[in-house]
């Protein structure tokens, strides 16, 4: 056409003015075919820049962990003795070192100038035999056990200050319970182990000596009189041999004791009772001949991590046992090397764990995941100390050879695998791996459970019941509006129908939740009996019509049946509910709810799976029935007239040749209104509870991905791991939508090539 | 017989019709349920006084509007802990609107329809609205000017029109004062600040500048000193008069003019009167601000953002829309090309609305908006300006959720318009860009006015993707007023359909927000059908006009 155009152009205008004029008319012909070719091409960019926006987003959570070396210098002060173990605060710029002299360095953690030295109070004469950090580390605390039996508490913090827009750290040390020393034990043997927790003036020790392992307790009160503190203190010891003990630790609420002795076992003491700790587990928890090489908690304290000299790094956890007694159980292990674990430090803030064996090799893991992220050599030879810092984005070690490093850690997204998100988990304090979303809380020890199967499961769940309800309807619906209605009729109820699609869910979700859910939760037994009473009332009216006589029958006009039910489907359904409410006292003695709860055991939630299938199937029906009419309708017609003229009757003719023929069409009907099941937010979301469970109850509720976006999107904070996930929900709607509706769409296409060419 | 009437495929046929009566009774059934609910909401209904036997024996007065009723067989009810006679079959219960919600702690009120012992509905009873605490129904016994009682009896509720009268229209006064031009002097201390900080950043901030600022700022602190002096004044004389009124219970009760909105006597009012009164109710419904965390008064502001969002988001939708149609239709030739695009316009459809949502978020909002946020807005950092959720942001994630309805009406009217009209054009001489504008797309304008329409149904529904990129339940400004540059694309708004999720679903009140809830639904269902049904009947003349064209 284009050079049909250039042709005319040169033949018939050739002054200078026109030519001007014809050479802009047609530079703008040219600029607006690529314009609108740029814009027509622009769809396909936004479906593709949607698609690759999701998963940009989503990506970052499937990547592994870096870590690199940045920085190693000589110990700082090597004067003021070795060390016992390091502290770096949060910002990784300063850091502390803890020597056996009683000295704490304070050091510039990427350079290893020293910027202060503090010493802790120590009595003269003594020297340290034994050194523990409280649960959690967060708090600082520090105890030392003495030579002489006594033990001094120091709580070391960084404070963060802001000065003209500069961030100043400075560190201190403090005394809770005073700067004079505690006699633990008062026959003045060495502390050889020690284990605390100290509080508000209340502090919690448990000292091993050469053969006793001993409870204190000491509680701080007040004077009403005078400033001065009156302490009170309860003595207790274990019954149990001391000698080889090797490890000791106290919980954060100081109410579980966990000692490690050399042949592999661990005792698990309630210690709630102060006067009176009880003994409750003896546990082998490695195997025989190995030992247990390191020992600390999981953030949280709710499960202690356990390496042995195989290199095996175990999680054990506290769950209810069959008598509902709480128990302590292995409940995941993580092959980390085959050289013993020398030192496993948590995180802070999530689930996460370093570990580092005795040949250097560094290892980063992540409990609830089940995931490793990250195995680097970190040293060629085993690191006396290392420590994580709170954020867990840097790791600093002290190596052999006197010299401190200090790696960087880049970890953003360990919680989630394939499996934290699709299979079971055995989650801390669980009595067994189970499917859970449960995606936040207040508090930093807080176990994210990222499980999408019971999101996944909800959305199939409701989309199938929303299809149990608008597939039939629809279906049926198309049949009779495109074959057996009279067009008079057609030009009515096809519009009718359809323009129920253009309802906003938001009002039929509103319907759902505050006038169906109520009214079905009161008359259950009454849609039970309409389900089954109103097509038997359809047939039994469609019969007896036979009877009228002749002439009356021939008056009712053809392809109305639709109209005259509608009467009778209001008066059948008005039957059901008044017949309903004797039956259900007379069958069921009650009603049908206390029923299925009391025999069946089948529980009843006001905002169930059912309600949403009503509602949703409701919202669902326009698209299905719109598209299957479509095809039902468009069968050519000679096929049908075809079939009539060989003496098919009409429903045979409907079964046999119809709808076999728009059978792809009928099909991408319902996948399309499958997929908009699947995606629909407002319904499930007031309709349903929006609790998580995996219950196919149809009187149960359900949470689908698309309400559980709408619920947590706003609230969760960006690019965080919850943020991503979400984001992940999305994509997998997105995926799986596009699949339906090209599948549909490319059914439909063929379709319509197919009933061109009959 | 049976046999052979089974065997013709009649009873199927039947079965099939029933489905489709059901769907009509169904669609039919909603939109009365709605209208009947929403429509009801403005009447005013009689307000009764019952003598009832509570459980302990006792006789007391109540007064209240009836709301519902429900009626359980005996056994049932036995089953939830009624006692019932032997000679009872039912038990009839009423939901009571009982009001009073400051003395007695709730709205509402079941009570069993037996214990009433006698009913009726005097003339004198009053309901106020009140600007807080709900409903008051009662008796009026005096109004006060200060502490001075100035008429009581019967003289008390014509000095009581006057004095309201003269209260409303200083609450008014008030309420302008306070919104337009404190919230002008507000947003002017606002912008300055904000321009001292950029001029600080760009190192421009020096002691001229300071002089004038202050200059400025002492300007507009005179403005407000001003205006504070007059609210002072008005504030003391609207709370100046009082209304004393007795309740169900005989306490009384002082309630002060300031916080009462309307007071009527229902009982007294004729049939038309009410009529009257019906449209005015419904009146303030459209245009009046919400109350008591949006379970009373109008929806305006409401209104306003839907209609904001569906004017920006068909400005935006329109061109691409039209464009993409025009391509897919006229230029792309008809091959693999066309066919992905299509299946991208139908993925684009058929994606569910949520999606849209998550992308706006992460894409506009925070990819975009925070880029915009850093080139030109440094100065208020960290406070975002488009990098939070806003009207913009809904606008354009609506837009392109809308964009599908647009393409595929568009196309539609294109493959409508005769091929010989093109041909006659390009025969002429015209360009094939000249042919598209001036004769193909003016004879496709209805349909593209289709597909606009449908797209504005489709986005005034829309609640999911909103809930993420802008809406908020109470937006405290409009986001387009009097102040410079008067249409604030960054501000957030308030929605229909958010309006319906919010009250229903996350107001503390749901039940006395209830009937607001369904007004707000009819007003919207009315919209979008409306909208719908203009779509239809334009596609339809339409189509007979190219009918007619081509014969």
């Amino acid at each position: 056409m284009s050079e049909l155009n250039n042709s005319t152009s040169q033949s018939s205008l050739n002054t200078a003015a026109t030519s001007h004029h014809e050479k802009w008319r047609l530079l703008k012909d040219a600029i607006m075919r690529r314009a609108v070719t740029v814009g027509g091409l622009s769809i396909i960019f936004a479906i593709v820049v949607i698609f690759f926006y999701l998963l940009y987003v989503v990506f970052p959570i499937f990547l592994s962990a870096s870590a690199e070396s940045v920085a190693q210098y000589p110990v700082p002060e090597q004067s003021a003795g070795k060390t016992l173990f390091l502290n770096i605060e949060e910002q990784n710029e300063v850091a502390a070192r803890f020597t056996d002299s009683g000295q704490v360095i304070f050091f510039e953690a990427k350079t290893g100038k020293t910027l202060s030295q503090k010493t802790v109070l120590l009595p003269p004469d003594t020297k340290i035999t034994s050194v523990a950090l409280a649960s959690p580390l967060s708090e600082g605390a520090v105890i030392y056990g003495l030579s002489n039996g006594q033990a001094v508490i120091v709580k070391q913090q960084f404070k963060v200050a802001f000065k003209n827009d500069k961030r100043e750290i400075t560190a201190s040390l403090k005394y809770p319970l005073g700067e004079t020393p505690l006699v633990v034990d008062d026959t003045g043997a060495a502390l050889e182990k020690i284990a605390f927790k100290v509080g508000d003036g209340a502090a919690t020790i448990v000292a091993k000596t050469a053969d006793k392992i001993r409870l204190t307790s000491i509680e701080k009160e007040q004077s009403m009189f005078s400033d001065e503190a009156i302490f009170t203190r309860t003595d207790s010891f274990l019954d149990m041999p001391a000698a080889n003990i090797t490890d000791m630790l106290v919980d954060k609420e100081d109410r579980n004791l966990f000692l490690v002795s050399d042949d592999g076992s661990l005792s698990f003491i309630d210690i709630s009772k102060k006067s009176a700790p009880e003994i409750k587990q003896h546990l082998n928890v490695v195997e025989a001949g190995q030992k247990i090489t390191s020992l600390t908690f999981l953030n949280g304290d709710l499960s202690i991590l356990i390496g042995d000299s195989s290199g095996l790094v175990s999680q054990w956890s506290l769950v209810k046992d069959q008598l509902g007694k709480p128990a302590f159980e292995k409940i995941r292990a993580f092959k980390v090397s085959d050289k013993p674990v020398i030192e496993i430090d948590s995180e802070q803030r999530r689930k996460g764990f370093v570990t580092v064996d005795s040949a250097g090799q560094m290892g980063i893991y992540h409990s609830t995941a089940e995931r490793e992220l990250i195995k680097e050599k970190i040293s060629t030879t085993a690191p006396l100390t290392t420590i994580l810092s709170p954020r867990a984005n840097a790791l600093l070690f002290e190596n052999a050879d006197g010299k401190i490093n200090l790696w960087k850690v880049e970890n953003e997204h360990p919680e989630v695998s394939f499996k934290s998100m699709w299979q079971k988990v055995w989650y801390e304090s669980y009595a067994k791996p189970a499917y859970i979303w449960q995606s936040s809380s207040a508090s930093n020890d807080f176990e994210p459970k990222y499980s999408l199967t019971p999101l996944v499961f909800g959305t199939l769940k409701a989309a199938f019941y929303a299809m149990l309800v608008a597939v039939p309807l629809s279906l049926m619906g198309a049949i009779y509006t495109a074959y057996f209605m009279s067009p008079k009729m057609r030009i009515y109820a096809k519009p009718a129908i359809e323009i129920m699609g253009a309802l906003p869910t938001v009002i039929l979700g509103f319907l759902a939740g505050l006038w169906l859910a109520p009214f079905i939760e009161e008359h259950l037994a009454g849609l039970f009996a309409m389900l089954m009473i109103m097509p038997l009332g359809v047939m039994a009216f469609a019969f007896s019509l036979q009877f009228l006589p002749e002439n009356i029958r021939k008056e009712i006009p053809e392809g109305w049946d639709a109209a005259m039910l509608i009467p009778v489907i209001l008066v059948t359904g008005w039957f059901a509910f008044t017949i309903s409410v004797p039956l259900e006292s007379a069958i069921f003695g009650g009603t049908l709810r206390d029923w299925f709860k009391n025999e069946l055991g089948i529980g009843y939630d006001q905002r169930n799976a059912l309600v949403v299938g009503i509602a949703m199937g409701f919202a669902v029906v326009p698209t299905i029935f719109s598209i299957a009419e479509d095809a039902i309708f468009s069968v050519p017609k000679h096929l049908t007239t075809g079939s009539l003229a060989l003496g098919a009757t009409p429903w045979q003719t409907m079964a046999r040749v119809v709808l076999l023929t728009a059978s792809p069409g009928i099909f991408s009907a319902i996948m399309i209104g499958f997929g908009r099941a699947v995606g629909e937010t407002m319904i499930v979301l007031m309709a349903t509870g929006n609790t998580p469970v995996m219950d196919l109850s149809v009187f149960q509720g359900l949470r689908t991905l698309a309400a559980n976006i709408a619920v947590e999107m706003p609230e969760s904070e960006v690019d965080s791991t919850h943020y991503r996930v979400l984001f992940l929900a999305a994509l997998v709607l997105f995926v799986f939508t596009f699949v339906f509706n090209t599948l549909a769409e490319v059914v439909r296409q063929r379709l319509r090539e197919k009933y061109s060419s009959l | 017989m049976i046999k052979t009437w089974f065997k013709s495929g009649s009873p199927w046929i039947w079965l099939n019709a029933a489905a489709v009566s059901t769907c009509l009774i169904m669609v039919v059934g909603i939109l009365g349920l709605i209208m009947a609910r929403g429509a009801g909401h403005f009447w005013a209904a009689p307000i009764v006084q019952l003598s009832y036997q509570e459980d302990d024996g006792q006789v007391k007065t109540i007064i209240g509007e009836h709301v519902d009723t429900t009626i359980t067989p005996a056994l049932m009810a036995k089953s939830t802990g009624f006692k019932m006679a032997d000679n009872e079959d039912v038990l009839v219960q009423y939901l009571m609107k009982t009001g009073n919600r400051d003395l007695t702690g709730a709205d509402f009120r079941w009570i069993q329809e037996r214990n009433i012992k006698a009913q009726s509905q005097p003339e004198s009873l009053i309901v106020i609205e009140r600007r807080e605490w709900g409903n008051f129904y009662g008796n009026l016994t005096a109004v006060k000017e200060g502490e001075n009682v100035i008429a009581t009896g019967e003289k008390a509720w014509d000095v009581l029109q006057e004095r309201l009268k003269v209260a409303l229209e200083l609450h008014e006064h008030i309420a302008h004062l306070e919104k337009k031009e404190i919230g002008a002097i507000n947003y002017g201390l606002d912008k300055l600040r904000l321009e001292q900080r950029a001029l600080e950043l760009k190192g421009k901030w020096n002691d001229q500048t300071a002089k004038e600022f202050a200059d400025k700022k002492a300007a507009y602190d005179v403005d407000y000193k001003k205006y504070q002096a007059q609210l002072g004044e008005l504030y003391q004389k609207v709370r100046r008069d009082s209304l004393v009124a007795t309740t169900e219970s005989g306490a009384e009760l002082s309630i002060p003019l300031s916080k009462v909105v309307d007071i009527s006597q229902p009982n007294k009012m004729g049939f038309f009167t009410k009529v009257g009164r019906y449209f005015a109710k419904l009146g303030e419904f459209l245009s009046e601000d919400p109350r008591e965390a949006n379970t009373e008064g109008g929806i305006f502001p409401a209104i306003f953002g839907t209609i904001m969002m569906v004017i920006m988001m068909s400005i935006i939708v329109t061109p691409f829309g039209v464009i993409a149609a025009v391509y897919l239709r006229e230029y792309a030739k008809q091959g693999f090309t066309t066919r992905l695009i299509r299946i991208a316009v139908n993925n684009l459809a058929g994606v569910p609305s949520i999606v849209y949502g998550v992308f706006g978020l992460g894409f506009f909002v925070y990819i975009l908006g925070g880029s915009i946020d850093k080139l030109f807005y440094p100065e208020s950092a960290p406070a975002p300006v488009f990098g939070t959720p806003g009207l913009m942001w809904a606008s354009i994630t609506l837009a392109l959720l809308t964009l599908p309805v647009v393409i595929v009406s568009t196309e539609e009217g294109l493959a409508r318009v005769p091929k010989a009209i093109r041909e006659g054009s390009l025969a002429l001489g015209a360009t094939k860009i000249e042919t598209l504008w001036k004769t193909v797309l003016p004879m496709a304008s209805p349909a593209m006015m289709t597909g606009l329409i449908l797209a504005v149904a489709r986005a005034a529904g829309e609640v999911a993707p909103l809930m993420l990129v802008g809406v908020v339940k109470l937006a405290p400004t409009l986001p387009l007023d009097g102040n410079y540059p008067f249409l604030h694309l960054d501000r957030k708004f308030m929605h229909l359909g958010f309006h319906i999720y919010d009250v229903g679903f996350q107001s503390p009140n749901v039940e006395a927000a209830r009937p607001l809830v369904y007004a707000t639904s009819l007003l919207l269902v009315v919209v979008i059908i409306g909208l719908n049904l203009a779509a239809i009947l334009i596609r339809n003349h339409l189509r007979e006009k190219y009918r007619a064209l081509e014969g």
